[in-house]
């Protein structure tokens, strides 16, 4: 096997991770502070992802420009999804929340089926087949692109969380539910506008995605369980673990692609899921609950 | 019939019970007392199989339990109830004691028949059918020793039973358990800040502070010893 | 069981005998199908609702069950009565290694269903790459012929799949029944309710625990076999989805958790309306794809928010019908 495959390969592989970590950093914060396990995550990336198409064949707008108001519309959505529906369940037992979510996504993931069919949708852009080149080694530019918009976004959301009165006050949620509650923080509020914020990383996780892969329906539940995956392996509740995390399944999914069959490269994805859940359950960078 | 023989728990380098060692003679009744933090729960867990001690050994007639697991240990005739009370909420209370009841009990008649009996000393029987979650706090306490009891144990643990009971309720119980006592002999080793039950039930004392015994003895003697006044000045206690 | 459910359940029974002459094809094969999700519902709802662990990769048993049998019939013509067996064994292991696993090293709540999640996805993959059973192109049985009954192949004709599935289904209601009644119902209540609690009254807890995954397992490999001698086609990418598996638990999620006749109950409501608003849809003009689940969806939700412990448990209270 040639070594500059192989370092393409690599390269891709971290590339389309930072994006895969941006949309596992999404379901981190929603996870991580307002402990709904949000199975629809997948879902509502691929839709995203239409959303990206559907301004982008209309109105030819390029997925990063749609990012922003496609990042806003889902920041709203994801408030009122929370504050709607899944805040009276904070109380309920844990599978009943879960199961919600899980209803959710099978309406989402059916939506989309009725609404675009099962054909694979995709936008078509010039900069898409170009790359950089460094001697043999190739840089593709939308990945790299997507890469940058992923970091910067995920950067903004680590100020947020760490300079920010609002994102202090959600933290605090995310430590002691009562004792937040008992220093007069609306907790509910912020409960939504921690959904908020992690349905727009993902939204904007979509945007880029649509760059580099087509969209079907059925990629939402593939893409749930990448993110709990990634989340998972990563560390819960930590950004830095959700972004290393994505990576790292980046990264492994595009070495099994290559070295073993392509096909066969999300089962490494399920292999590594399943010894984290066995031996490190609080992942690599997560804190031993 | 238990003997617990210089025990010790750390917990992060934090030393919980330091080479605690006493004896419940069989059929006696037994109290271990000592200000908040003493480390009395902590022997407690570690009779109880919740976790084994870093050194030491808990023989129960004669037969070392320091490394069973929590179901072994009340195979092997230990009870105990927790502090806080713990019904299984969504069974009844006569389910409930029946839970207990399938330790030894072969069939579902058998261990319904023994169930009520247990129900019936424990002043519970008229509440047999009602779901656990609507009973009040002193019933709860009832329920989970009429569910211990029904493991036919031949040591009881009894983990601050009396705490939040009014001083009726107590003296309520405290007559249930020196019947069994009486009746049945049943050995009971209990864990309780409330003097008023320790003087009425407990043969023995065993005070335990700061993780280590400081004395032991008959109930009269050890709530005049200078030690032991000393390590309760300055708390609160229930009197 | 009071008089009155004794006569209710005489009267359905009646029924269900009599309704291959009753009803036309169709509407047999949607009773088939009500059956087969009431029985593999009430084989999951042995794991979850008596032990208390929610898996949401129980189509992997399906599967296993379902390659396995017809793996061995396409291979070497061992008829399902005998291949039916080494399912069972096959399912009881993996189910043992899966139980095995989360009960040893704590892990249960959510992240016991990723775990489940993981292992069904790894399987299906696994099997598309399995050429043995066909790959990702699938197993297809010769179909059976609809006049002559073949019980030692399990061929036959619509109405012998009927009475098959009834059969498994009434067993499995008989059996849960017994179950829930003894010693074993009562352990599996406590485990489910206090687990601490439950072990310092002497129950090996994780002992327990196994015997619910393994016989619920066990169970499901049934369904698997019945599925693949039923439809004579099998695809890694459909027995072992995750759509599966959420399929197999809509009928006890909407009927009720943990009761007897909820997973059945649930199987049966869903099924008819689903079918109901399709037919309905198609008169009208509509045929969409994912219109069902969707629908399953939406009915999933408003059950989860508005009745958590399914139709079964109020409809029951009302009509005096006890458990």
């Amino acid at each position: 096997m040639p070594l500059d495959l192989v370092v393409n390969v690599t390269i891709a592989g971290v590339l389309t991770g930072m994006v895969y970590g941006l949309m596992a950093l999404g379901l981190s914060v929603i996870f991580g502070v307002v402990r709904v396990v949000n199975f629809a995550h997948g879902e509502m990336m691929t839709i995203a992802m239409y959303a990206a198409v559907a301004l982008f064949t209309l109105w030819g707008v390029d997925p990063f420009l749609a990012a922003i108001p496609v990042g806003a519309a889902f920041f709203a959505l994801g408030y009122l999804m929370q504050a709607g529906l899944i805040n009276p369940f904070i109380t309920r037992p844990e599978h009943s929340q879960f199961m919600l979510m899980v209803a959710v996504a099978l309406i989402m993931v059916n939506g989309m089926l009725m609404a675009f069919g099962p054909d694979a949708r995709n936008v078509q852009i010039g900069y898409q087949l170009e790359s950089w080149e460094l001697g043999k080694i190739l840089f593709d530019k939308p990945r790299v692109y997507a890469a940058a918009m992923a970091l910067a976004t995920s950067g903004l959301l680590f100020l947020f969380f760490k300079a920010t009165l609002v994102g202090k006050a959600i933290r605090a949620c995310a430590d002691n539910y009562l004792g937040a509650r008992v220093v007069g923080l609306n907790v509910k509020h912020l409960y939504a506008l921690t959904f908020g914020l992690g349905s727009a990383c993902v939204a904007i996780a979509g945007c880029m995605m649509i760059l580099l892969v087509d969209v079907t329906p059925n990629l939402g539940p593939s893409y749930t369980l990448l993110a709990f995956i990634i989340v998972i392996v990563g560390g819960l509740g930590s950004m830095t673990g959700a972004l290393l995390g994505g990576v790292l399944i980046g990264l492994s999914e595009a070495l099994a692609g290559l070295f073993i069959q392509p096909s066969a490269k999300s089962m490494f994805g399920f292999g590594l899921l399943i010894l984290v859940l066995l031996f490190r359950p609080q992942g690599l960078m997560g804190k031993k609950s | 019939m238990l003997s617990v023989d210089r025990i010790s728990k750390s917990f992060r380098g934090l030393k919980a019970v330091s080479q605690a060692s006493f004896d419940v003679p069989a059929g006696s009744i037994v109290a271990l007392i000592g200000p908040n933090g003493a480390g009395k729960t902590t022997c407690f867990n570690m009779i109880a199989g919740v976790f084994p001690p870093d050194s030491g050994r808990i023989l129960f007639q004669d037969s070392p339990i320091q490394h069973l697991r929590p179901d072994q240990v009340c195979v092997a005739g230990i009870g105990r109830t927790f502090q806080i009370v713990k019904p299984f909420a969504g069974l009844s209370v006569l389910d409930n004691v029946m839970v207990g009841g399938f330790l030894k009990e072969k069939t579902v008649s058998g261990a319904r028949k023994i169930s009520m009996e247990i129900l019936g000393k424990l002043h519970l029987e008229s509440k047999a059918d009602l779901p656990a979650s609507s009973l009040t706090l002193p019933d709860r306490k009832r329920l989970e020793v009429a569910r211990a009891l029904a493991t036919r144990p031949r040591l009881l643990l009894l983990d601050e039973v009396m705490a939040g009971l009014r001083p009726t309720e107590c003296d309520l119980i405290v007559q249930v358990f020196r019947e069994l006592n009486r009746s049945d002999g049943l050995t009971i080793l209990l864990i309780e800040h409330v003097m008023r039950a320790v003087m009425a039930l407990a043969q023995n004392v065993v005070v335990l502070h700061h993780g280590e015994i400081i004395a032991r003895g008959a109930p009269a003697a050890v709530v005049r010893d200078p030690a032991v006044l000393e390590c309760y000045l300055g708390e609160e206690t229930e009197v | 069981m009071t008089p009155r459910s004794r006569i209710l359940l005489a009267l359905l029974g009646a029924f269900l005998l009599a309704l291959p002459w009753v009803v036309n094809p169709y509407l047999l094969s949607v009773a088939t199908l009500i059956l087969y999700l009431a029985y593999t519902g009430q084989a999951w709802n042995v794991m979850m609702g008596f032990a208390g662990q929610l898996s949401l990769g129980h189509s992997l048993y399906v599967g296993v069950g379902a390659y396995v049998s017809a793996a061995i019939f396409f291979h070497y013509g061992i008829g399902p009565w005998a291949g039916m067996w080494l399912s069972i064994a096959l399912c009881v292991a993996i189910g043992a290694a899966i139980g095995f696993l989360a009960f040893r090293f704590g892990i249960s709540g959510v992240y016991f269903a990723l775990l489940t999640i993981a292992f069904s996805e790894f399987f299906r993959i696994g099997f598309d790459h399995l050429q043995w059973t066909g790959g990702s192109g699938g197993l297809f049985l010769k179909v059976a012929q609809r006049d002559q009954i073949d019980l030692g192949n399990f061929r036959g004709p619509p109405a012998m799949y009927y009475y098959a599935i009834l059969s498994l289904t009434v067993s499995a209601l008989i059996f849960c029944s017994f179950l829930l009644k003894s010693k074993a119902g009562y352990y599996w209540l406590a485990i489910r309710e206090n687990e601490e609690a439950a072990q310092a009254l002497g129950i090996n807890t994780f002992r327990w625990k196994m015997l619910a995954v393994v016989i619920s397992s066990a169970m499901t490999a049934v369904a698997g076999v019945f599925f693949a001698f039923y439809y004579n086609n099998l695809f890694p990418e459909q027995i072992f989805h995750i759509s599966r598996s959420i399929e197999i638990i809509l009928g006890p999620i909407i009927g009720g958790v943990g009761t007897l006749f909820g997973p059945i109950l649930g199987a049966a409501v869903l099924t008819i309306l689903a079918d109901g608003i399709t037919e309905i849809l198609g008169a009208l003009g509509w045929e969409i794809p994912g219109i069902k689940q969707v629908f399953y969806g939406i009915v999933m939700l408003l059950v989860i928010m508005f009745l958590p412990h399914g139709i079964w448990p109020p409809l029951a209270r009302k009509f005096g019908l006890g458990k």
